[in-house]
């Protein structure tokens, strides 16, 4: 009877038959190794639900991990046949990998104003970004509170900005160029100006969307203008503004590329053009990855940002 | 109610009240002729639409008569101002600020020129304390209950010491026992202030139970006072005992018939 529950211990007469071996067993010598096996597979018996509930758990894993991993090889899969069909003329993943691990072992390297690292490139291109999406906040959102604040100005500016918003930012370069005589205030001033438009828009938005109830509550306590734009308008304004700013950065960081590509000199929308022109395609396809990684970076610690600052809506 | 009673303090003359909307002129209140004494406590009811809210906001100052005169303490109201304390209808408390600062807010607006920091936050304190939220004093309005925030509405409102307290169906929104509970401590807040209170409500009983002088509205459009109704129920007065009282089933039974039987459709009876 042992060697048969031991042959077949998924025997419907199994359960029993193991606990009265494990129970019998320390009695014999020849069955301790047979109930040895026979507890453990007791043991696996009742740890069934707790086992059911680490299948949830991995497959609530894989599922989070498995799609964007499908995702991701699909794009390598199409890369991969592109580059094998072409004839290795847009080289393979596997090259620009090795090729994007030899650069990234020394980004921070100078050889001239034309040959720096791939480090000092996105340094120079946030930089510029920063400067242009700085001034454009310092102006955008108190211009946004005041057009949202007040109907006159709103109805005063909507044309000019309705106007001017849907014009490429690229075709503020060269008035840019003419007015600062460089390239790099050129390429903030074009950075200036397409990150305004969202800050303004969705700075008044915000103003003009602030609950009725609230200015109530200021108007009847009699606030002067200063608190109600401290106490009242800004913390309600602030995640719109957050989007504004969001989308402003998004957008700045699209167009720094193609003005560095017009402007030259250092950052990485130049460094593009510049491995076009040796004709590195390598780096090319490095340099779409890291513009790609860095606009996520700025996305993620926006998002995270506005996230931190919105208040949960009161409901009676 | 006391001798102070017969003075006039705010006063409604000949107010009409014409809002412009999609589809022309609608004349919301017409001829509302009302005066109110010091330390009196007046409830508006009617039904829905009837005028009441916007009756109430003319008081306020929110809104502006399209014609008539609303006088308070023998000035004209202009606007809203901190001495016609509103307690809204959705409380309004700003979800950034604690319940402590919503109602600091209010505190330092009225008193900050004249008073110590400390002062103003003894005054913050105080009212808290009188709607029994000391302990709810560093929430923010996201965290408490609605009954709560109600309280922090009229503390914020109370904080201010205004010559009147305007409340848009205050308790609306709440459930009956905790509606129940703040209509008793709104009772013992007034018996202890001495405020004079305009009240928008739907509630019969609550209209009965708290008021000294019940109003009641004509249904729209063009709504206008209908009649008003002396409550001559001593003070302090009790829940429980008022249920058996006859003045009080005599007032409820005459707002009822007014309300269901009169105005049950839409007609002008003044």
């Amino acid at each position: 009877m042992v060697s048969a529950v031991f042959h077949s211990p998924l025997d419907s007469a199994s359960p029993e038959a193991i606990k009265s071996i494990a129970g019998n067993a320390p009695s014999t010598g020849a069955a301790k190794p047979l109930a040895a096996q026979a507890t453990a597979a007791a043991a696996s018996a009742t740890a069934a639900p707790q086992r059911r509930d680490w299948a949830a758990l991995s497959r609530s894993f894989w599922m989070a991990v498995l799609p964007p991993a499908c995702g991701l090889g699909l794009l390598l899969g199409i890369w991969a046949l592109v580059s094998a069909t072409t004839g290795q003329s847009i080289p393979g993943p596997a090259e620009t990998w090795q090729q994007a691990v030899t650069i990234f072992s020394d980004p921070f390297y100078r050889n001239g104003p034309n040959d720096q690292g791939v480090g000092w490139n996105v340094l120079a291109s946030l930089e510029r970004v920063a400067i242009g999406f700085g001034l454009a906040a310092v102006v955008g959102i108190p211009a946004g509170f005041v057009i949202g604040r007040f109907t006159f100005l709103s109805r005063m500016f909507n044309p000019l900005i309705s106007l001017l918003r849907p014009v490429s930012p690229l075709a503020w370069l060269p008035i840019g160029l003419l007015v600062f005589k460089g390239a790099n205030p050129a390429a903030i001033w074009t950075i200036f100006i397409c990150s305004i438009w969202p800050m303004i828009i969705n700075t008044a938005v915000g103003v003009q969307r602030v609950p009725q109830d609230y200015m109530n509550v200021a108007r009847v306590l009699n606030l002067s203008e200063w608190k109600i734009a401290t106490t009242i308008l800004f913390p309600s304004v602030l995640p719109y503004m957050l989007t504004g700013v969001r989308l402003a950065v998004g957008t700045a960081w699209l167009v720094i590329v193609a003005a560095e590509m017009l402007t030259g000199g250092v950052g990485i929308g130049f460094w593009v053009w510049d491995e076009w022109n040796n004709l590195n395609v390598k780096n090319i396809l490095i340099a779409i990855f890291v513009i790609g990684i860095v606009g996520l970076l700025l996305e993620y610690a926006l998002v995270k940002l506005a996230t931190a600052f919105t208040f949960e809506e009161v409901k009676a | 109610m006391n001798a102070s009673l017969t003075s006039k303090f705010i006063e409604v003359q000949r107010v009409d009240q014409t809002f412009k909307t999609a589809k022309g002129l609608f004349p919301a209140l017409r001829g509302i002729d009302l005066t109110i004494a010091k330390g009196e406590f007046v409830a508006l009811i009617g039904h829905s639409g009837c005028g009441k809210s916007t009756l109430l906001n003319l008081i306020a100052g929110l809104t502006t008569p399209t014609s008539g005169a609303l006088l308070c303490a023998n000035k004209e109201i202009k606007g809203p101002g901190p001495e016609r304390a509103v307690v809204f209808q959705n409380h309004s408390l700003l979800p950034w600020l604690t319940c402590f600062d919503n109602v600091y807010l209010a505190v330092e607006r009225v008193f900050g020129r004249t008073e110590s920091k400390a002062q103003l936050r003894e005054r913050t304190d105080a009212a808290l304390a009188l709607v029994g939220l000391t302990h709810a004093a560093q929430k923010r309005p996201g965290e408490i209950s609605g009954g709560m925030k109600q309280r922090v509405g009229i503390a914020r409102a109370l904080s201010m010491e205004p010559q009147v307290l305007l409340m848009d169906e205050p308790f609306g929104a709440l459930d009956a026992l905790t509606r129940a509970k703040l209509q008793d401590e709104l009772l013992e807040i007034v018996a202890r202030t001495q405020s004079t209170v305009v009240m928008v409500t739907h509630d019969v009983d609550e209209a009965v139970l708290l008021s000294d002088k019940i109003v009641m509205m004509t249904n729209g459009p063009a709504a206008t006072i209908g009649e008003v109704l002396q409550v001559d129920i001593p003070r302090p007065r009790s829940r429980v005992e008022l249920a058996e009282d006859p003045v009080y089933l005599q007032c409820r039974k005459a707002v009822i018939d007014f309300l269901y039987t009169r105005q049950g459709h839409v007609e002008k009876v003044a």
